[in-house]
Parts: C-alpha cells; sequence; structure tokens
C-alpha cells in the first residue's frame, strides 16, 4: 500500500512542485498518473522513492519514507525509468538482471535462476548476454523492465513506459504491463495505454490532483482533459481528438 | 533528388557512428570461441601485465632481444583467429603517436654500434626501433586482451586481483556510456551539418557550446544513472555476475607465459640462435 499525506515539494522556495498532495494506492491496483508537461508526475516518482524529499508523510506498507527505511522501501519498489540507456548501465542484459538480486544478497545461482526465469516468462531469453548498447529500443525496454522484475518488487513503478516505442514494441510492453500482478503506478502521456493498463487514474496539475477515479471515467471526461491540455485517447475519440 | 543526398555525399558515415561501430566490432570479437578466449580474464590480464612489464624492461640497446618477445602476440593471433592487420587498424590513431615516441633519439645518440656492411648504424638509430618496438608490442599485448576478453569479465578479474573497486566501476561504466555518449555526439553533429551545408568539421566558434551541452547532458545522465543503481540496492559495492572460475589450465597457462617471459628476458635467445650459423 502506497500512501502520499498532505506533500509538499519545491524545487525552489516559493515555486511548489507538489502542492498538498495526498492519495492511497492499495496493494494490486494499477494507476495511471497522468497530466500535462510540469504537472509533477514524475516528481511524485522520485518523492515516493526517496530521490527527493519533501514535507509531508508518504508511506509505503505502513512504513514511512526516510533514510531509515530506504532500503527496504526500495527493495518493495521496482522503478522503470523513461530513458533505458540510464537504467541499463551494466555491459549485458544478463549483468545488469543480476545486479539487484546479487546487492540484496541473493547468491549467483539463486539469482541466475531468477533472470532466467524472468527472461523466459518475458520471452526475452535470446537477450541475455546481448550487449545493452546493441539492442534496439524495443528490445531496450523490456529489458530495463526484465531488469527491475528480476528484484521481485510489490509495486512497479513506470515512466512513460511506452515513449519512442513503434506500435509493435509498443503492443509488446503494454500486453507485458497487464500482464504483471504487482500494485502498479505509471505516469505517461500514452493516455491509450494507461487505458489499457490502469483501472484508476489521477490526473494532476501544477503539483495538484484534479481528479482521480475509474480511466474509463476519467478518460472519457473530454471537458475535463482538455482543460489540463490534454486530448482524449485516440480508441474513445473516434479520430476526432484535437478537433 | 533525395532530401539529404548533398550532406550524405559530404559526410558519407558521421565519425561519431564510425567509431560506435567500430567499438561494436571489439564486443564482437571479445564474443568469438577460441582457446585464448576461453581462458579465465584473470589469467589473460596476468600473462598481459607480465608481457609488458618484461617488454618494458629490455635496456634501450637491447632490440635483438626484444625481437623475440614478437613471437608471443603473434601465436596468440593464430590461436585466438584474430586478424593481425585489425589490430593495426584499430590501432592506427595511437601509433603513430608510439611511434614518435623516439624519433629524435637518431639526432642525440650519434655514435655508430654496429655496422651493416659498410653502413654504419647509430645507437639513437637502434633506441628509436627499441622503443617504437616497445610501444607496438605493448599495444599489441592490450589489443589482444581486450579482443579476446569482454569487459565485464575483465572488470571482475580486476577485482579479483583487488585493484581498487571505484576504478573498476569507473572502468566498467565509461566503457558502457562511451557508446550512448558518443551516439549523443553523432545526433549533435548531424544536426549541426544539416544547418550548416558544405562546412567540413565542426566551426571552432561552435566547439564550446558542443563540449557545454554534451557536458550538461552528461551530468544529467550521471545523476539518472546513479539514483537507478541506488535503486536496486547498490551500496558502494559493485557484483560481477561473469567471474569466471580460475581453473588449473589457467594456471598453468598464467605460469608456463610468464616463465617463458623470463627466460625470453633473461636468456639472449636471438644472439644465442644467430651464433648458430655465424661463427
Amino acid at each position: 500500500m502506497i500512501e502520499f499525506q498532505h506533500v509538499n515539494f519545491a524545487y525552489e522556495p516559493g515555486r511548489p512542485v507538489i502542492a498538498d498532495l495526498s492519495f492511497r494506492i492499495e496493494d494490486g491496483e494499477a494507476v495511471g498518473l497522468i497530466g500535462a508537461n510540469g504537472a509533477g508526475k514524475s516528481t511524485v516518482m522520485k518523492l515516493l522513492l526517496g530521490l527527493l524529499q519533501g514535507e509531508g508523510k508518504i508511506l509505503v506498507d505502513g512504513r514511512p519514507v526516510n533514510r531509515d527505511s530506504l532500503g527496504e522501501i526500495r527493495r518493495k519498489l521496482g522503478f522503470v525509468l523513461q530513458n533505458s540507456d540510464n537504467q541499463m548501465f551494466m555491459p549485458t542484459v544478463y549483468e545488469d538482471m543480476m545486479f539487484a538480486p546479487l546487492n540484496y544478497g541473493l547468491s549467483r545461482e539463486e539469482a541466475e535462476r531468477r533472470v532466467d526465469g524472468v527472461l523466459e516468462r518475458l520471452g526475452l531469453t535470446e537477450l541475455k548476454h546481448r550487449h545493452n548498447h546493441r539492442i534496439s529500443g524495443g528490445e531496450k525496454r523490456m529489458a530495463a523492465i526484465a531488469t527491475i522484475l528480476a528484484m521481485e518488487p510489490e509495486a512497479v513503478l513506470m515512466d512513460e513506459p511506452t515513449s519512442a516505442l513503434d506500435p509493435y514494441n509498443r503492443r509488446i510492453v503494454i500486453n507485458t504491463i497487464r500482464s504483471l500482478p504487482q500494485t502498479k503506478l505509471i505516469t505517461s502521456h500514452d493516455l491509450d495505454m494507461i487505458l489499457d493498463t490502469c483501472q484508476r487514474v489521477i490526473l494532476m496539475s501544477k503539483g495538484e490532483i484534479v481528479a482521480d477515479g475509474p480511466a474509463g471515467v476519467i478518460l472519457r471526461d473530454r471537458a475535463l482533459l482538455e482543460a489540463q491540455r490534454m486530448e482524449l485517447p485516440l480508441s474513445l475519440s473516434g479520430g476526432q481528438a484535437g478537433r | 533528388m533525395p532530401l539529404f543526398s548533398a550532406y550524405q555525399r559530404a559526410c558519407p558515415m558521421n565519425k561519431m557512428q564510425k567509431a560506435l561501430r567500430e567499438l561494436g566490432e571489439m564486443d564482437d570479437l571479445a564474443a568469438r570461441q577460441s582457446p585464448i578466449h576461453s581462458l579465465s580474464p584473470t589469467a589473460k590480464l596476468l600473462t598481459t601485465i607480465a608481457y609488458i612489464a618484461v617488454v618494458v624492461s629490455f635496456g634501450k640497446y637491447q632490440l635483438s632481444g626484444l625481437i623475440v618477445m614478437v613471437l608471443w602476440p603473434v601465436l596468440l593471433f593464430q590461436i585466438s583467429g584474430i586478424p593481425v592487420g585489425l589490430c593495426f587498424y584499430k590501432l592506427r590513431i595511437v601509433l603513430p603517436l608510439v611511434m614518435a615516441v623516439g624519433l629524435f633519439n637518431p639526432l642525440f645518440d650519434r655514435a655508430p654500434m654496429l655496422y651493416l656492411g659498410s653502413l654504419p648504424v647509430s645507437g639513437g638509430a637502434f633506441s628509436m626501433l627499441t622503443l617504437m618496438l616497445k610501444g607496438v608490442l605493448c599495444l599489441m599485448a592490450s589489443f589482444l586482451l581486450m579482443a579476446t576478453t569482454p569487459i565485464d569479465s575483465l572488470c571482475a578479474s580486476l577485482r579479483r586481483l583487488h585493484v581498487p573497486g571505484l576504478l573498476v566501476t569507473l572502468l566498467l561504466l565509461t566503457y558502457r556510456y562511451v557508446g550512448v555518449m558518443t551516439e549523443e555526439l553523432a545526433v549533435m553533429t548531424d544536426a549541426y551539418h544539416l544547418r550548416a551545408p558544405g562546412q567540413r568539421g565542426i566551426h571552432v566558434s561552435a566547439w564550446g557550446s558542443f563540449l557545454g551541452q554534451l557536458l550538461l547532458r552528461s551530468m544529467d545522465r550521471a545523476q539518472e544513472l546513479y539514483g537507478s543503481m541506488l535503486l536496486r540496492g547498490y551500496h558502494d559495492h559493485f557484483h560481477y555476475a561473469l567471474m569466471k572460475p580460475f581453473t588449473v589450465r589457467d594456471g598453468a597457462y598464467a605460469a608456463g607465459c610468464i616463465a617463458a617471459f623470463l627466460l625470453l628476458r633473461l636468456v639472449p635467445a636471438a644472439r644465442l640462435l644467430g651464433s648458430l650459423f655465424v661463427r
């Protein structure tokens, strides 16, 4: 369970990026965090992961996110970065996937078993020994998801998981996200993907929550979305988006 | 007429993209199968270090002793199937620098050391050739190590040999991100050329902003990368997944090679061989 209680954050004094933000995500929920550029979506992720520190309370399974709990909390939360190159810092996919399990004290054999299991489940076995700088963008994104799943996190956070992907690879990523049993928090401008993968949507603007509810309701509300400089998902607009 | 034809004629392939492709070729070489490739990286690393140390230890006039040291890289090229030409092609930028090291020796050391027929060969010429050969041999040995060992295994071996973790991590991440930064530089260079048609290279007035942009991008990337490492449990200690065991075979290879290097260093093999034919 993830909970934000009256969280505030500003990069510069007097210019809040997150303002009195409160929400709660139950175990197993899939939540889409949407909003125009600069709405504060990525900041929410960074606050949750302890990469930034704000005011207010952020709880993960009832434990506040602070210096003492960071290790335990980060083990529970797997974060897929928007830029896979920044996520995949080891030379090969295999080494990248082994990184977290070895850091968390698993034996080499146990970690390898886990890595093989994830690769097989995602159909990426052939990528195992490939070099990270020599795989395609789509493969890199899938491999980045695989590195996170090798941690066996309780919740998966994703920042724009389908950005810069062609339709085929986008569909593969969407199907993978749908198949994940974990709690999911996904930020994206790809509203069709959010509609496909999330039951609930939180719409943010200027660091505040503008709407929070079922994805099927919020993503059908043209007036609400357009007021926030967004458009209906293409699948719901009948090709009329933006007109 | 295609949109980019003029630009493509001017620069058929961005230099950065070429560099990137060459980096990939090294990975391909290291991924090949051969008796040398299958050896433990630690054994290869130890022998390479020993070889370089022995090569460097030869005196400046010991050209005949040094020539025998060519045997080891030649053997490795043969067994590993790595083309010798490729080695010289890859080292084409560094080699002239290495060759230039002793270039002025003949000017300072003019005393004749021997006569080829009636032609005197000065000590300076000797020391120049020795220095050049030393440089070439050391570069060849390093190239062979890189071409037969994946970088991750090499880093794991460095850690096994107690090289400070920070240095090894830096080496590993640099290797990984040289490609990424080169890619960014390639995109920036392309963007520049598309708006500066007919210009050769990047004008000196743009160098500052180019480097500045690259630095800023590197810093952003470094920050995000470090965040990503922390989120996956990094605590100042890198775990290497590819730790090839050091077997008896590897030990025998390393010991055999090092013994041979020492023997070649201590016994004037070339002179002995020559004395069989010349009395």
